[in-house]
């Protein structure tokens, strides 16, 4: 267990320019956030960054001393696909995340992390993928504190926890492409359209009610959820890794909110206060409390919504 | 090619025996499998008497205990994977590495089949569930195409079964959250996709508003049929617009691409449905069995019969059907 946990910046699940996301790394390097996540995860046809280009970014980075890892994709089909995971997989450098079992399998036993998508839920998964060489699991978004609790209780030494703890969360992946959908184009001529969606395209209910994002594939929450009001239950969990994951704009600023209040710079109030002014949509965290997803009760009960 | 019907119950695992199914799937009555829905299911001696009727009629019984459990909950799939290998099924079709794992050290004899839940889109995925845990099938998600399905098959350690026939899933099966982010509960925690205690009709004056989780994702107008509401196949608004913005209320049909299947080296055909009533089972049954004799008699002059079709659209769910993700175009 470690003393303070360290912060993550997950991968960009959003189809930016090359430009954008080459700039917003060069950003990254001089932020407090300890460990990055490279590459794409949600759809192989966004590939405007290539696999050496990820490479470079990724030695820029680990030349700012943060630790990289590059992550796979979440659905695969094409052999193309699997290409590029055996790619990654293959590479020397830096650490894989694998997003689909079939990147376990291809690391063959050398030590890798998985992400919120590879179904982690009880502990007898987790001894299994740890004899498989687990180095670090993400708590999967739809379980609640009390079963990371009854986890941590039980996971295999050496085994480190993230969670996911900033950001639209990734609900669900489809081989059909919504926001090219909503567009009335077909996926295989898409005029990638998800990149005008830097955060996603919100979908809303017929109430009003501000619901979801379309991003490709990727089915995301509309809200983000936020776990800073939960900081201190994260320490005292033992969580070793918290994530954020990217947007466009104002990640710099969520890092160093987070790492303030981290230090015990910043009171959770007021880190709070200002997350909640950088959202696409607003806050939730139902998931957390055991609770629909989509709920923010943390919030509420402080007072703040 | 083998027919695996569903059985919500033991008059639809009789309907689907009596009606040429080669196997049916059918689960406990909890949380442990993926159709827990309240009314449905098997207790002990049902199952018991169920998997008995299907032997007597030289039909497999397969046990689905395809849902994720957690800490808090392991002894009660536990319990059920041991209640399984008692009662002698023929395959425990399960998704979560801890099952696999305690199954196949527990009963190395026990078949197993890697449920649909278990997202397995890939031919490395599906070596990764034959190394470690000695699957000997694998159920592949609605997500491929039927040039992938033929890669999946060419490169796969174990046979294939696909989905042939029912309500269709747009999203990768295991890996879908949507109904926990509306209601708290998913297919992968709780077994059931909309949970009926999460479902809420309300007449108004602008038509029939389905809520789930207080949340408004359909509203029919008069005469419009409403189907069971998942927030895949609900009305939502985009830029402005109000449209099926994930998919329309369809259900998967692939009659039309038997040949193709069964050339390509599918081992069997799923029927999707355990909720649905014995009257389904036995007219989906009957057809698909007609159907599938046909194909293996005269594959290069297959063709499914106009009656066959009349016959599966009366008991279709929505007025559509689809090749899904077979028919590349959809994706």
């Amino acid at each position: 267990m470690s003393e303070q946990p360290k912060l993550s910046l997950g991968p960009i699940l959003y189809f930016w320019s090359k430009q954008k996301t080459e700039e917003f790394y060069e950003r990254i390097a001089d932020t407090p956030v300890d460990i990055v996540y490279l590459g794409e995860t949600v759809c192989s046809k966004r590939a405007v960054v290539r696999f050496d280009d990820w490479m470079q970014i990724g030695e820029r980075l680990a030349a700012a001393g943060k630790e990289v890892v590059l992550s796979t994709m979440t659905l695969l089909e094409a052999e193309s696909e699997l290409l590029m995971m055996r790619r990654i997989c293959d590479n020397e450098k830096f650490l894989v995340e694998a997003n689909d079992i079939g990147a376990i399998q291809l690391m063959q036993g050398r030590p890798f992390v998985t992400g919120p998508s590879v179904n982690v839920y009880n502990e007898r998964t987790l001894a299994r993928l740890a004899k498989q060489g687990l180095k670090r699991w993400n708590l999967p978004v739809e379980l609640s504190r009390d079963t990371l609790a009854d986890m941590q209780a039980k996971r295999p030494e050496g085994v480190e926890t993230e969670v996911f703890a900033f950001g639209r969360m990734p609900l669900a992946y489809s081989a059909r492409c919504f926001t090219a959908r909503a567009h009335n184009l077909p996926k295989d001529d898409c005029d990638y359209k998800c990149g005008e969606y830097p955060d996603g395209l919100l979908l809303s209910a017929q109430d009003e009610t501000r619901f979801l994002a379309l991003n490709g594939i990727q089915t995301q929450s509309a809200h983000t959820l936020d776990l800073l009001p939960e900081l201190d239950e994260l320490r005292s969990l033992g969580v070793d890794v918290i994530r954020i994951s990217p947007q466009a704009e104002h990640t710099e600023e969520i890092i160093n909110t987070f790492h303030r209040c981290l230090n015990g710079e910043e009171s959770l109030e007021a880190g709070n206060a200002r997350l909640r002014e950088l959202m696409p949509t607003g806050p939730c965290d139902g998931y957390w409390h055991g609770k629909p997803g989509i709920e923010e009760r943390a919030l509420k009960a402080a007072g703040l919504s | 090619m083998e027919l695996v019907c569903p059985a919500g119950n033991l008059p639809s695992l009789k309907a689907a025996v009596d009606n040429g199914a080669d196997a049916v799937y059918f689960g406990f009555r909890d949380d442990t499998n993926a159709r827990h829905f309240a009314g449905l299911n098997f207790g002990p001696d049902k199952m018991a008497a169920g998997i008995r009727y299907a032997r007597d009629k030289g039909a497999r019984a397969f046990l689905a205990l395809n849902t994720y459990p957690q800490p808090s909950g392991w002894e009660r799939w536990q319990n059920a994977v041991d209640r399984a290998a008692d009662m002698g099924v023929d395959a425990l079709i399960a998704a979560d590495i801890g099952i696999l794992d305690y199954a196949s050290n527990r009963y190395p004899d026990l078949n197993l089949h890697l449920s649909v839940q278990g997202s397995a889109t890939n031919y490395e995925a599906i070596r990764f569930f034959h190394e470690n845990f000695g699957i000997r099938r694998v159920v592949v998600p609605r997500v491929l195409s039927m040039n992938q399905v033929k890669h999946v098959v060419e490169n796969s350690p174990v046979e294939v079964e696909v989905f042939g026939f029912g309500s269709l899933c747009v999203m990768v099966e295991g890996r879908c959250l949507l109904s926990s982010y509306a209601t708290g509960d998913s297919p992968n925690t709780f077994g059931a996709c909309s949970p009926a205690k999460a479902v809420e009709w309300r007449e108004t004056d602008q038509g029939l508003e389905t809520h789930l989780g207080g949340i408004l994702i359909e509203r029919t107008a008069k005469g419009e049929a409403a189907g069971y509401p998942t927030i895949c196949k609900a009305r939502f608004e985009v830029e402005g617009n109000t449209f099926h913005a994930l998919e329309e209320p369809t259900s998967l049909n692939t009659m039309a691409l038997l040949p193709e299947l069964m050339k390509a080296g599918i081992a069997a055909v799923k029927i999707e449905g355990r909720q649905r009533s014995p009257v389904y089972v036995a007219q989906v049954a009957r057809v698909w069995r007609e159907a599938i004799d046909a194909c293996k008699r005269d594959p290069e002059h297959f063709k499914p019969k106009p009656e066959w079709l009349a016959e599966l659209g009366k008991v279709s769910e929505g007025t559509q059907t689809t090749f899904g993700a077979y028919h590349r175009p959809w994706q």
